[in-house]
């Protein structure tokens, strides 16, 4: 049991380290793609690419350039987590309606003022229903984790399929799962108090 | 308090063929409602937003309070001169009240100060205060979302008011009584407006004088009484008696008459 408290332990920091990771990567690049129309397209086509590689494949590819371990883990999660985000954000900044963004401008506000005060907070709600996404899939794949030996609950469910000890994997498994709707759950909650829909 | 002056103003929009508006020149008096008006396309919006920069000129001079508006810093500028626009665009994660604050907190009023002038504005807009100022603008209906909207413009008691369509959107009864407001308003507060519309009908109801614009062109600027009389081109005089021009005359006539009984 102790064992299993430390796994999810070691799955919530590769999930919580690789969503920071694409969170930091991800808004600069979502902004870049709504403000800037000749590098949208190549930003959200990267991003679309991105969301169709199999977690499991990205993992692998870079095992030889970062090795194995947590940070090959983080960085392979990271870049799982950054299309949604990208996606998202440049949808929520370009989502602002353009009467607000005309308003803005008209009554002097700063291109700076107009960003932090009337796109930022209206685009929030939009791009945080991207980082719920983004962690949920986190959460999700980190189970593969293990198989580049980062630790997580995928040791659990791996050691279950090689004892044949059904109870240990569906045990694992269901905390995974358990954790993910957490995730989703909680930043929801916290979405709608930063974020309210208007 | 102010005027704007028009000069051998031209905008042409990048890649476009022709101007949007050209060289158009008139002045708006201090503290008078003018009123641009002309078929969608025409250039009107263009040109009120090349006196807040919104819009910059390809030739010619905008001033107000003969200061070059080029000359003065655009941020600053746009800070003193109200802006209305049919799509209002109010900040929807701001309350009534935080919306109608923008331009006082962006001048660094005072929170007592911009509260009482928030209370302050409600009144005069028709809305009660301890109803309307928590609100948001989602609870709000299309006429009181663009009384709001001028009442923000006005917030910070600018030297001029912009409006570009701003009753285009709600139905004819609210529009009728928005229009009644204005003229209270803006006859209370003495701010030079200028007003863009393409509904005759409301250019004769609100305007001192009519700028009729056609194709980036000015064809006439004269009082509404003006226009009926003395068209200056075949354009105007089939613009004036289009639709229902007895009901014109006679609201002219009343108007005429207010006009005669206040002085």
């Amino acid at each position: 049991m102790a064992e299993l408290w430390a796994h999810v332990a070691q799955h919530l920091t590769l999930a919580g380290a690789a969503l920071a990771l694409a969170l930091l990567a991800g808004l600069p690049l979502g902004v870049l793609a709504a403000e800037s129309a000749g590098l949208r397209g190549g930003v959200l086509a990267l991003a679309g690419v991105g969301r169709t590689l199999p977690s499991l494949a990205v993992l692998m590819l870079l095992l030889p350039w970062l090795g194995v371990g947590m940070a090959p883990a983080i960085v392979a999660l990271a870049l799982l987590a950054i299309p949604p985000i990208v996606i998202s954000v440049d949808l929520a900044i370009r989502g602002v309606p353009a009467a607000a963004l005309d308003a803005a401008a008209g009554m002097g506000m700063t291109p700076l003022q107009r960003f932090a005060r009337v796109v930022v907070p209206l685009a929030l709600p939009v791009s945080f229903s991207g980082l719920r996404t983004a962690a949920t899939e986190t959460i999700a794949s980190a189970t593969l984790a293990t198989f580049i030996g980062a630790g997580g609950l995928g040791d659990e469910i791996v050691r279950g399929l090689q004892t044949d000890d059904a109870a240990l994997l569906f045990a694992a498994a269901a905390v995974v799962a358990a954790l993910a709707l957490g995730a989703d759950l909680a930043l929801g909650a916290a979405g709608r108090i930063v974020a309210p829909r208007t | 308090m102010s005027s704007i002056t028009f000069d051998g103003v031209t905008v042409r929009y990048p890649g476009a063929e022709s101007d949007a508006v050209e060289n158009v020149s008139f002045e708006c008096d201090d503290g008078e409602l003018v009123v641009l008006l002309g078929p969608s396309g025409c250039g009107k919006s263009t040109l009120l937003r090349t006196v807040n920069r919104l819009v910059p000129l390809a030739a010619g001079r905008v001033r107000i309070d003969g200061n070059d508006v080029n000359a003065l810093d655009a941020v600053e500028l746009r800070r003193s001169v109200g802006y209305v626009i049919q799509a209002v665009g109010l900040f929807a994660h701001m309350t009534v009240a935080q919306n109608v604050a923008v331009v006082p907190s962006l001048r660094g009023w005072s929170r007592d100060e911009t509260a009482r002038r928030v209370d302050e504005l409600l009144r005069m807009i028709g809305l009660d205060p301890a109803a309307y100022r928590d609100r948001r603008p989602s609870r709000l209906s299309g006429g009181e979302a663009q009384r709001v909207g001028v009442a923000r413009a006005i917030a910070a008691r600018p030297r001029a008011l912009l409006m570009d369509e701003p009753f285009g959107a709600v139905d004819a009864i609210v529009r009728t009584a928005l229009q009644r407001e204005l003229v209270r308003i803006v006859a209370e507060l003495h701010t030079t407006t200028l007003f863009v519309t393409h509904d005759m009908d409301e250019a004769f109801r609100l305007a001192d004088r009519i700028v009729v614009m056609r194709s980036g062109r000015v064809e006439q600027v004269a009082r509404p009484q003006e226009l009926f009389e003395r068209p200056a081109t075949e354009y105007v005089r089939d613009l004036v008696h289009a639709g229902d021009d007895v009901y014109r005359r006679y609201f002219m006539r009343g108007r005429a008459l207010l006009r005669g009984l206040a002085e």
